[in-house]
């Protein structure tokens, strides 16, 4: 067994190190795809939140995801089209600015957290997470029918959003801009599990009957974690948007909740990194398995089946075992 | 006499056609354990549910420190001084020992809302809830995992929990149950010294235990209470004998 700091720190090591060599060597592809694994992770930490603490399976994370990366595609495509978004009852430009769009990613998909939990959390189980996918599929359909902003076929941003101080079209730069952010949620993530809020929170995952009995709300506790969920997932969203310059109903389907979710249970729910390693892997074996067949899914498929069978905990709970109490 | 600290008034809850709680008035004064016994299926639990504010009652009414909890939720009423030890130990399991009984005194500090600050680091939280495990004994195992404990020491830790809110009221489900001669011995002694703080109503059908702890005992049969009265009272009950400890208690 490691313990489970050594192996973060050896994860987090070969997250900059393993990209930093692909860029001096010249492998600039390398990069983006590490780009896109850190990406997906912030989605999946973002998930983890409600999934992983709160114990809400949502199976809508998809709808944060896609308004996360609708905030930059709508922002962006007026500023490169040089429109106003709105001229009354005040003037809304476009922008081409990360940290403005981070900022109205964050806001716009944790109302939309706000709304969905507090419809969602009158339910549980099952009900919680029929209810979470029907309303992504709404936003879904939505942004399908939505022909301001591409409709069906999405919308495609020409150059990548600038950040003070970085070039963002090279690769390396826009890593390690992603990496920096990834990092911050982490951080953000490990404060929260070890705060009265997570102590909370925990309780209310295993015992909602406790909570309520030493007089705390339950499913204002957790409303509070979906809401956080909701916004780190829309933030990695634009960030999303960004790597690919381009955003389309894609990133609202089930299938992207589904496969955010499968990041976790790959990696350990509850797990701090369990999300950054489930992602890794995944984009690794899209990567290699995708070479040999279109149907590498297949191989995912017994991924699952086995850790979902053989270890309970994901692949960090299978080298780790079982967390400590107190560390 | 002084007011009781809880009271029920005709409290009645029906399931269809079955009523399972008839008119139920009860109280619990400053000071005492008043213990609530009868046979399965009594209503016991139901009962609880009412006062613990799980089971919205049909008709009738609650007071704690004289006012009407009647429409208040769980957490509304644990926030007004009830703290309840649940029948099956309901315990986060993952957590340690210590983290269960700061989520007690987080509760009673009315504090879950800080994201940033450690639980574990705030000195105030945590020497409310090492001194409420050190008066059940558990204070060696703070770092332990619940899971790890033993049924006993669960028990144990569940009145920790209640001991954190500083409560004033007790209302205990069963705290003895599936305990063995010694652990209950244990408990009783534990609960034995807590009506000094707050007085306890004590669902229990350990009967050494009851008739070592208890001040008044009511028995409930078929939703309605058969008698209230004194250990020696209720011994003498020749209906509460038929109705339940037998012709041989």
């Amino acid at each position: 067994m490691i313990r489970e700091p050594y192996l973060n720190a050896v994860l987090l090591v070969l997250l900059v190190a393993v990209p930093l060599w692909a860029h001096l060597s010249g492998e600039p592809y390398t990069v983006t795809l590490a780009t896109r694994a850190v990406v997906l992770a912030l989605a999946a930490v973002g998930l983890n939140v409600a999934l992983g603490l709160g114990g809400m399976v949502s199976l809508g994370h998809a709808a944060f995801f896609g308004i996360g990366g609708y905030a930059m595609g709508i922002l962006a495509s007026h500023a490169q089209a040089y429109e106003t978004l709105m001229d009354w009852p005040l003037v809304i430009e476009g922008t081409r600015s990360m940290p403005v769009i981070w900022l109205v990613a964050l806001v716009a998909s944790g109302l939309a957290a706000l709304v969905i939990g507090l419809l969602s959390l009158r339910t549980s189980g099952v009900y919680f997470i029929m209810i979470t996918l029907a309303f992504g599929q709404m936003f879904y359909f939505f942004a399908i029918s939505w022909p301001a902003y591409g409709g069906e076929d999405g919308l495609s941003i020409y150059v990548r959003n600038g950040f003070p101080g970085l070039n963002t079209l090279v690769p390396i730069q826009f890593y390690g801009l992603c990496l920096g952010v990834l990092c911050l949620a982490l951080l953000l993530v490990a404060r929260i599990a070890r705060a009265p809020f997570g102590l909370a929170l925990g309780a209310a995952r295993q015992v909602p009957g406790r909570v309520a009995a030493v007089g705390l709300d339950p499913t204002r506790l957790k409303l509070a974690a979906f809401v956080l969920s909701g916004a780190l997932t829309g933030l990695a969203g634009a960030l999303f948007a960004d790597l690919n310059r381009f955003v389309s109903p894609t990133m609202l389907s089930w299938q992207t909740s589904g496969e955010i979710m499968v990041f976790i249970i790959i990696g350990g729910a509850g797990r701090l990194f369990g999300p950054v390693l489930g992602a890794v892997v995944f984009v690794m074996l899209e990567h290699l398995l995708g070479g040999i067949s279109d149907y590498w899914h297949v191989f995912l498929g017994v991924l699952l089946l086995l850790v979902v069978l053989f270890a309970r905990g994901g692949l960090i709970g299978l080298l780790c075992g079982r967390g400590a109490v107190h560390d | 006499m002084t007011d009781p600290v809880l009271e029920t008034r005709a409290l009645t809850k029906r399931f269809g056609a079955l009523t399972v709680s008839d008119g139920i008035t009860l109280d619990l004064r400053p000071g005492e354990i008043h213990a609530l016994i009868g046979p399965n299926g009594a209503g016991k639990s139901t009962l609880i549910g009412q006062i613990c504010g799980t089971i919205p009652p049909d008709a009738g009414s609650i007071r704690l420190n004289g006012r009407d909890v009647t429409r208040l939720g769980t957490a509304a009423r644990a926030r007004a001084g009830l703290a309840r030890t649940f029948q099956i130990s309901a315990l986060a399991m993952e957590d340690s020992v210590l983290q269960n009984a700061l989520l007690g005194a987080l509760g009673a500090a009315g504090s879950p809302w800080r994201f940033l600050a450690s639980a574990l680091g705030d000195g105030a939280l945590r020497a409310r809830a090492e001194a409420a495990l050190e008066r059940v004994g558990l204070g060696d195992l703070a770092t332990a995992r619940t899971s790890e404990l033993s049924h006993g020491q669960r028990r144990e830790l569940e009145v920790a929990v209640a001991l954190t809110l500083a409560p004033r009221a007790f209302v205990m489900d069963e705290p003895m149950a599936g305990l063995g001669a010694e652990g209950s011995l244990r408990m009783t002694r534990l609960l034995d010294g807590l009506r000094a703080e707050a007085p306890i109503l004590l669902v229990e059908h350990d009967m050494d235990a009851v008739f070592a702890l208890a001040d008044r005992i009511s028995v409930l049969v078929e939703g309605r209470i058969a008698a209230t009265g004194s250990v020696a009272d209720i011994r003498a009950n020749p209906e509460v004998r038929a109705a339940y400890l037998g012709d041989d208690a």
